[in-house]
C-alpha cells in the first residue's frame, strides 16, 4: 500500500486486494476491541487516554474495516484499541483476534440498516463463544441482558456492573423469550438466566476493580461516562495498565470529537452533546438540569441517522415537561409532533436566526448528521 | 370514558409503536373526552377497554405475543366488537398463520381470514397508501407477504412501497384496523387517528388544529414527490 493509505478510502482498496490484510496489520499489536449501540467512542477515546503510551486507534466515524485498517497503516504503535460498529463486531473479532474485547450494551438504534437488537445480540455470541475459538478477554456489562447473553459463552469473561438505565429492548429473556423480572439491583428469568457472577468491576462508592477502589474523577459529564470509563479500566488492567494510574490520565479528556464541549453561535453559547438514539437520549436527559431552561434539539434522518425517526416515540421526552424545547433540524416537525403529544412546551425553528438569544449556557442535543451540522457552523468557546 | 390499552409493549414494540396509543388518548382528550390509557405488559391480565393497539416485534417476541394473546381474553373481546389497531407483527398475528423463524405456518389468533407468508426480500423505507380519498405515510420495515381472504378488504392501495404484497396494504375487517405502516403512523396521519377514534364513538369530532398537521403535509408532499 503506497497511495492512499492510512484512509479510509485506502483501507476500502486494500481489503478487496488482500481480505486478510486487518488480520495481518494487527498481528503482534496488543488490541482491545469496542463496540455497542452508545458509548462507543467515548469509551475508546478514555481507553486511549489511560494507556499511557503511544496508542494506534480508529478516527471517529470509521468503525467499519475499512477504517480500522487505515488506522493500522498509519500507525505501527504496539497498543491499539479499535471501536467497531455492533454488525462489524464477528468479523473483526475473527480478523484481529484481539487481546480484550469490550461490551458496552446494546439497544434499538438505526432499525432501518440493523434491523433487529436480538438478531444482533445472537451473532455476537457465536463469534465469542469458547467454541467459536476465541481466546481472548469479554469484559462485559452485566446490567444488559443482551450483552450478557452475548458473552456468557465466552471462556474468560470479567463482569462489570455499571448502571444500566435502558432496558426496554430486553425486557423479554434474549435466552428463552418470557419476561425478565427486574429487582432492585439485579435481574433474573425463570428459565435460569439471570444477572451473572462473580463481578469483577462494580460502581458503589466509586469505582472498585478486583476490590481494589480505583479514585476516578471525570472531566465529561454524565453517569453514563462513569460506567464507560469503568469497562475501560477494566479493559485496560487486563493488558497491564495499573487502574489508579490510567484513571488520572482519564481525567484530561474534556470532550470526544466535539461531544460535550461548549460552542458558540450567534451570540448563543451551546453545549454540543450527541444522541442518536432512544438509550442515548434517556441517558442525557436523566442528565440535563432540571432547571426548567430551554432545551435545544436538531433531528435529522439522513442515511447516517436512519431513514425512520420512528424512535423519537420510545424518548421519554415526558421528562422535558417544564422546560421549552426548540425543534431545529430536517425532522423538526416530526420533534415537534412527538413534543406535543408529550404535552412539552416546543417552538418549531424554521428560522434559526429568530431564535433570541439566552446568557445561559443551552444544551443542545442532536442526532448524528445534524450534530456534525451544528459542529461545522459553531465556533468554540 | 374512552380506554385505550397498549398490549405487550415490551413484546411489541420495537420501532416506537408505544405512540400510536399516545396519539389516540392525546386527540380524544383535546376534545373534552375523558381517556384512561394503559399499557399491558407481560404477565398481566387483559383489561376491558375500547382500543386495544398492537406493535410490531422480532419473530420469537411475536411468537410469545400470539400465545399469550390466544390463552387470555382478548379473542372474546375483539368478537364482541372491541376495536384493534395492529402494525406490523401485530397486522400478521391477529390472521391465521404467519412465519417466524423455523415455522413457516404459525398459527395466528384467527381473528381475520389473512395469511403471511415470508416475502422474497425485506422491506424497509418509506410507504405511501391511498385509503379512500387520503393518503397514509409512513415506514415500514418487515419482511412479510400477507394475502387477504375473500371477505377482507385491504386499508388501501400501495402508492409507494410494499405493504402486503406490493399491491394493497394493511385491512379493515369490522372493527380491526391494521397496516405495515409501523411506529408512530398515527402521529403521522392525524387524519386516520381521527377515523379511528369517531369509528369507536360512534360520533364526528370537532377538527382539531396541531403541528401534526404541518407534519402530515410536510410528510405528504415528500412521498407523493
Amino acid at each position: 500500500m503506497n497511495r492512499g493509505s492510512g484512509t479510509v478510502a485506502g483501507g476500502r482498496v486494500g481489503l478487496r486486494i488482500s481480505p486478510n490484510l486487518l488480520g495481518n496489520l494487527a498481528r503482534g499489536r496488543t488490541v482491545i476491541v469496542l463496540s455497542g449501540t452508545n458509548g462507543k467512542t467515548t469509551t475508546t477515546a478514555l481507553v486511549s487516554a489511560g494507556w499511557g503510551t503511544e496508542v494506534t486507534t480508529n478516527d471517529t466515524g470509521a468503525n467499519m474495516p475499512a477504517g480500522h485498517v487505515a488506522a493500522l497503516v498509519r500507525s505501527r504503535g504496539h497498543a491499539t484499541v479499535l471501536e467497531v460498529d455492533e454488525a462489524w463486531l464477528p468479523e473483526v473479532v475473527r480478523q484481529v483476534e484481539p487481546a480484550v474485547v469490550v461490551l458496552l450494551n446494546l439497544s434499538r438504534d438505526q432499525l432501518d440498516r440493523a434491523n433487529e437488537v436480538r438478531q444482533m445480540a445472537a451473532r455476537w455470541r457465536r463469534c465469542l463463544d469458547k467454541d467459536a475459538g476465541f481466546r481472548g478477554t469479554v469484559i462485559a456489562n452485566a446490567n444488559d441482558p443482551l450483552v450478557v447473553f452475548a458473552a456468557e459463552g465466552a471462556s474468560h469473561v470479567l463482569w462489570c456492573d455499571v448502571p444500566t438505565q435502558w432496558i426496554a429492548d430486553a425486557r423479554s429473556c434474549p435466552r428463552c423469550t418470557l419476561a425478565l423480572e427486574y429487582r432492585s439491583e439485579t435481574w433474573s428469568c425463570s428459565c435460569g438466566f439471570a444477572k451473572p457472577s462473580p463481578i469483577t468491576t462494580g460502581l458503589g462508592d466509586g469505582v472498585v476493580i478486583d476490590g481494589v477502589a480505583v479514585p476516578l474523577v471525570l472531566s465529561i459529564p454524565g453517569a453514563f461516562n462513569v460506567a464507560n470509563a469503568a469497562l475501560a479500566l477494566t479493559a485496560l488492567k487486563v493488558v497491564g495498565v495499573d487502574p489508579i494510574v490510567a484513571a488520572q490520565r482519564m481525567h484530561e479528556v474534556r470532550s470526544v470529537a466535539g461531544r460535550f464541549t461548549l460552542r458558540r453561535w450567534r451570540g448563543h453559547t451551546l453545549r454540543l452533546l450527541l444522541a442518536k438514539n432512544p438509550s442515548g437520549f434517556d441517558a442525557l436527559l436523566a442528565a440535563l438540569a432540571d432547571d426548567g431552561g430551554d432545551v435545544w434539539i436538531a433531528i435529522n434522518a439522513r442515511v447516517a441517522d436512519g431513514r425512520d425517526p420512528s424512535w423519537l416515540y420510545d424518548v421519554p421526552f415526558e421528562r422535558l415537561r417544564g422546560h421549552r424545547v426548540w425543534c431545529f433540524g430536517d425532522r423538526r416537525l416530526d420533534l415537534a409532533t412527538r413534543l406535543d403529544y408529550g404535552g412539552v412546551d416546543f417552538e418549531v425553528v424554521d428560522d434559526p436566526g429568530a431564535v433570541p438569544v439566552a446568557k445561559a449556557t443551552v444544551p443542545l442535543l442532536a442526532n448524528y448528521t445534524a450534530f456534525s451540522d451544528w459542529l461545522k457552523v459553531s465556533a468554540p468557546c | 370514558m374512552l380506554r385505550v390499552a397498549t398490549l405487550l409493549p415490551d413484546l411489541l414494540g420495537t420501532y416506537g409503536d408505544g405512540g400510536n396509543g399516545l396519539v389516540l388518548a392525546s386527540r380524544a382528550r383535546r376534545r373534552g373526552i375523558e381517556v384512561a390509557q394503559c399499557d399491558v405488559e407481560l404477565g398481566q391480565s387483559i383489561p376491558d377497554a375500547s382500543i386495544y393497539l398492537l406493535g410490531g416485534g422480532e419473530d420469537g417476541p411475536q411468537r410469545l405475543a400470539c400465545d399469550l394473546l390466544a390463552r387470555g381474553s382478548f379473542v372474546e373481546r375483539v368478537r364482541d366488537g372491541a376495536t384493534v389497531v395492529a402494525v406490523c407483527a401485530g397486522l400478521q398475528l391477529l390472521g391465521n398463520s404467519f412465519a417466524v423463524e423455523g415455522d413457516d405456518r404459525y398459527q395466528g389468533l384467527g381473528l381475520v381470514d389473512i395469511e403471511t407468508t415470508r416475502g422474497d426480500e425485506r422491506s424497509v423505507g418509506e410507504i405511501c397508501v391511498r385509503v379512500g380519498d387520503q393518503l397514509l405515510v409512513g415506514f415500514e420495515n418487515h419482511g412479510g407477504h400477507t394475502s387477504l381472504g375473500a371477505g377482507v378488504a385491504p386499508l388501501g392501495q400501495v402508492v409507494r412501497g410494499r405493504g402486503n404484497d406490493g399491491v394493497v396494504d394493511g385491512y379493515r375487517d369490522g372493527n380491526i384496523w391494521a397496516t405495515y405502516a409501523h411506529g408512530p403512523v398515527l402521529a403521522l396521519n392525524p387524519w386516520l387517528a381521527d377515523q379511528i377514534l369517531e369509528s369507536v364513538l360512534g360520533r364526528e369530532l370537532a377538527p382539531l388544529d396541531g403541528v401534526a398537521d404541518r407534519l402530515y403535509e410536510e410528510r405528504r408532499a415528500s412521498l407523493s414527490r
